[in-house]
């Protein structure tokens, strides 16, 4: 058993107009510190319900199994001790926050998640060193900061909005929910970098993808497939170059 | 969601006792007998050593309050109000208006400082116990209204070296006769409305301000209410004179004890701006709102109206409410001037059982006058908010625009809000816009937040300001950080 991230046995339904829908039908995956781990699948087979599942959003009701992250019961935290424990969702839509100020927000964020794990807040100037290192970095212009919150970004400023946050955030277990879907290469290249760049024995991450562009830059340690609620398929990183060019059908058939 | 529950459950028992201002003050007062009629005038006008002529003014104002009719066309509702049930005087005892801060009693000073309202200019004068790192604070002057008196008015010597008037209303009566006659009731007349009626006839104190040809007021100007006294209305008056060429900015804020029984409020503002005059009215009203059931707290039945008399004349009134059971509320502007501007920009914030309905209304007589509308509505818990807005534009107000934006956020699903937008557009040369929109705190925002480690409160604290920006931004700034933690106290125990 590993103490990183455990989830075993994951059962989760969410409510569709009256009638409860089962989404997750057993999900078992383990992800031990520093990996790398791709999640493919096709549509509808619950890969975001589970980053949702794991980051605590409410919609969804877990019937059984559980998840232990850094030996602590997720799912038993509410979503911003599981931010502050270093669980970081990157959204496939990200939410507009009109009026609210794209560098506020952040800082507000990192100095929320620096208390509850015990560090001193930054002052703003302080925030605003890191900010822009961290935008230099990614490519962005500054000009992105003074912003409200994804208002009026294009998808790509969008994903690279919340690849900023992440690296803010420090993470230990980032899940990327088809953050490159809509990227153009270039775009493609940041996010990847992003992630690469907190690349340690310290973090890992759960990227959930329909494409092996991204993977091709990330090299994953771990690829897995998704099929109606479950885990059907796990191989290594070459398991993402098969399903590009057989597609998923012969996992689908495995798993019926 | 159970879990969503609770956490409102629990929410809302914090928020009921978050109304920090509801301490009640002992001490002496001097009541007149419950009840109105015209002999409480009367007594009222004595105890304040009235020349005969106010106390006409305020019995013809009485007559006409006795043939009308409360108002019921606001989107509120209430038990009926006794009005004979009621003290219309209460001072607290030692003479009326103390001629230093000596000579004011410790108890009240005590009061204010509790509430964080500074009546000794010693802490307040720039230098004086600065912190380290801090900036010198601006000098603020205070006018303090306890109940039916002015307790105290700081700076006013600084204040007279520039020629600025700033005084309660009473002493101006007295000191500035001809002042207070000329333009008292010349913007809101005695017979307006049941309300200002109300007030002309027992209106006990308030302040005064005059600011002479020329002079920019060297600093902001405030005045502090407070009721304290149970079963006891509070009726100010203000009345603000700004002639050519001046200008002044004006700060009004207000609390009350926690109390089951429901107090009046209902006060009479009247701004007179004269050629390329300017006139800022700020005011965070905080009256006690009632408990979560809706037992107790202010209804605030408050008329406000600014004449831009002169060319180019400029009045604006920014209002965070966020306290009150019911307010009823539409600080207006007649803009006669030619090239006269009329700003509102408002938030209303109301949570629980509280009622709202305010707005502005904007004249437009003059050609090319301007009037900008900005009024940010939020409703959370079982609470009912109305924005209510008339904009007429007169034959001869060629060239006239106004801009009128109305957002309404809702938060949870209880409660609700209106937007009642009334356009009388008589002149073809003129340019009238409006724009409404109504949102909620969105689930998906607030997941949002909180997956990047923020609270619930953080979160709705973020979105509301962020939601208000436009019109706290319009505060002076000592004032939105007060009103952005308002915000945020206010709509304590309302996610979920």
């Amino acid at each position: 058993m590993s103490d990183f991230l455990n989830i075993s046995g994951l059962h989760a339904r969410i409510d569709a107009d009256g009638a409860p829908k089962e989404i997750l039908r057993g999900v078992d995956l383990i992800i031990a510190p520093g990996e790398v781990h791709a999640i493919m699948g096709p549509n509808g087979s619950g890969k975001s319900t589970l980053s949702y599942v794991l980051a605590g959003r409410e919609d969804y009701e877990v019937t059984s199994g559980s998840v232990s992250f850094k030996g602590q019961d997720l799912l038993a935290m509410e979503p911003e001790e599981r931010a502050a424990a270093g669980v970081f969702l990157a959204f496939q839509a990200p939410i507009e926050l009109p009026g609210v100020n794209n560098a506020n927000f952040l800082r507000t964020a990192v100095n929320a998640v620096r208390r509850a794990r015990g560090d001193a807040e930054l002052d703003a100037v302080a925030f605003l060193k890191t900010v822009r290192a961290a935008t230099k970095k990614l490519s962005m212009s500054d000009e992105m900061l003074k912003r409200n919150v994804n208002v009026g970004f294009s998808g790509g400023e969008k994903k690279r909005n919340e690849v900023l946050q992440m690296t803010m955030l420090q993470p230990s277990l980032a899940i990327l929910d088809e953050t490159d879907s809509g990227l153009d290469v270039d775009a493609l290249r940041i996010v990847a970098d992003g992630v690469n760049a907190l690349r340690s024995p310290t973090f890992s991450a759960l990227v959930i993808t329909h494409h092996q562009r991204l993977l091709d830059y990330l090299n994953p340690d771990r690829v897995h497939v998704m099929a109606r609620g479950r885990i059907v398929h796990s191989g290594g990183a070459e398991l993402a170059k098969e399903i590009d060019v057989q597609g998923y059908a012969s996992f689908l058939a495995e798993a019926a | 969601m159970p879990a969503v529950t609770e956490t409102r459950e629990q929410v809302e028992k914090l928020g009921q006792s978050s109304y920090k201002w509801g301490f009640e003050t002992d001490i002496e007062m001097d009541f007149a007998p419950k009840g109105l009629n015209e002999d409480t005038i009367r007594l009222i006008s004595s105890r304040k050593e009235e020349p005969q002529w106010l106390l006409d003014w305020r019995l013809a104002a009485f007559a006409a309050w006795q043939t009308m009719e409360e108002p019921t066309w606001a989107k509120v509702s209430h038990p009926p109000i006794d009005y004979q049930d009621a003290y219309y005087y209460a001072a607290p005892k030692k003479k009326a208006g103390p001629k230093s801060l000596d000579e004011v009693d410790p108890e009240l000073l005590r009061t204010y400082e509790k509430l964080g309202i500074p009546l000794h200019e010693q802490a307040l004068l720039a230098g004086v116990e600065v912190p380290e790192g801090e900036e010198a604070r601006m000098p603020i002057a205070v006018d303090a209204v306890f109940d039916s008196v002015s307790v105290a008015t700081t700076f006013r010597k600084t204040l007279a070296e520039a020629g600025v008037i700033f005084c309660p209303i009473s002493e101006a009566v007295r000191d500035y006769p001809d002042l207070v006659r000329q333009y008292l009731g010349s913007v809101v007349p005695v017979g307006d409305n049941f309300f200002a009626a109300l007030n002309s006839a027992v209106f006990t104190d308030g302040s005064f301000v005059y600011v002479p040809k020329g002079v920019r007021c060297p600093m902001e100007l405030s005045t502090y209410f407070r009721i304290n006294a149970r079963n006891t209305g509070q009726f100010e008056r203000t009345l603000i004179i700004v002639e050519d060429k001046a200008s002044v900015s004006y700060l009004e804020g207000c609390t009350a004890p926690m109390r089951d029984e429901n107090q009046l409020h209902a006060a009479v503002v009247e701004l007179v701006a004269m050629e390329d005059a300017s006139i800022k009215y700020s005011t965070v009203q905080n009256w006690y709102p009632g408990d979560e059931n809706g037992l107790g707290g202010i209804y605030n039945f408050v008329t406000k109206r600014g004449a831009c008399r002169g060319a180019r004349s400029k009045i604006s009134w920014t209002q965070v409410e966020t306290g009150s059971a019911i307010t009823w509320k539409y600080p207006s502007c007649i803009l006669q001037g030619e090239g006269a501007v009329g700003e509102f920009y408002s938030v209303a914030v109301t949570n629980n059982r509280q009622q709202a309905d305010t707005g502005t209304k904007m004249i437009h007589i003059g050609r090319n006058t301007r009037s900008t509308i900005i009024a940010k509505t939020i409703s959370a818990g079982h609470s009912d908010s109305t924005y209510r807005g008339l904009v007429r534009i007169l034959p001869k107000a060629s060239g006239a625009r106004n801009f009128t934006q109305c957002d309404s956020l809702l938060i949870g699903d209880q409660c609700g809000a209106h937007t009642v937008p009334y356009i009388e557009n008589r002149n073809m040369a003129a340019r009238v816009e409006h724009e409404a929109t109504t949102s909620k705190i969105s689930e998906d925002q607030m997941f949002y937040c909180r997956q990047r480690g923020l609270s619930e409160e953080d979160a709705v604290g973020l979105i509301v300001n962020g939601f208000c920006k436009d019109v706290l931004k319009e505060l002076p700034m000592e004032f939105a950080v007060e009103a952005q933690k308002l915000l945020q106290i206010s709509l304590e125990g309302s996610v979920g």
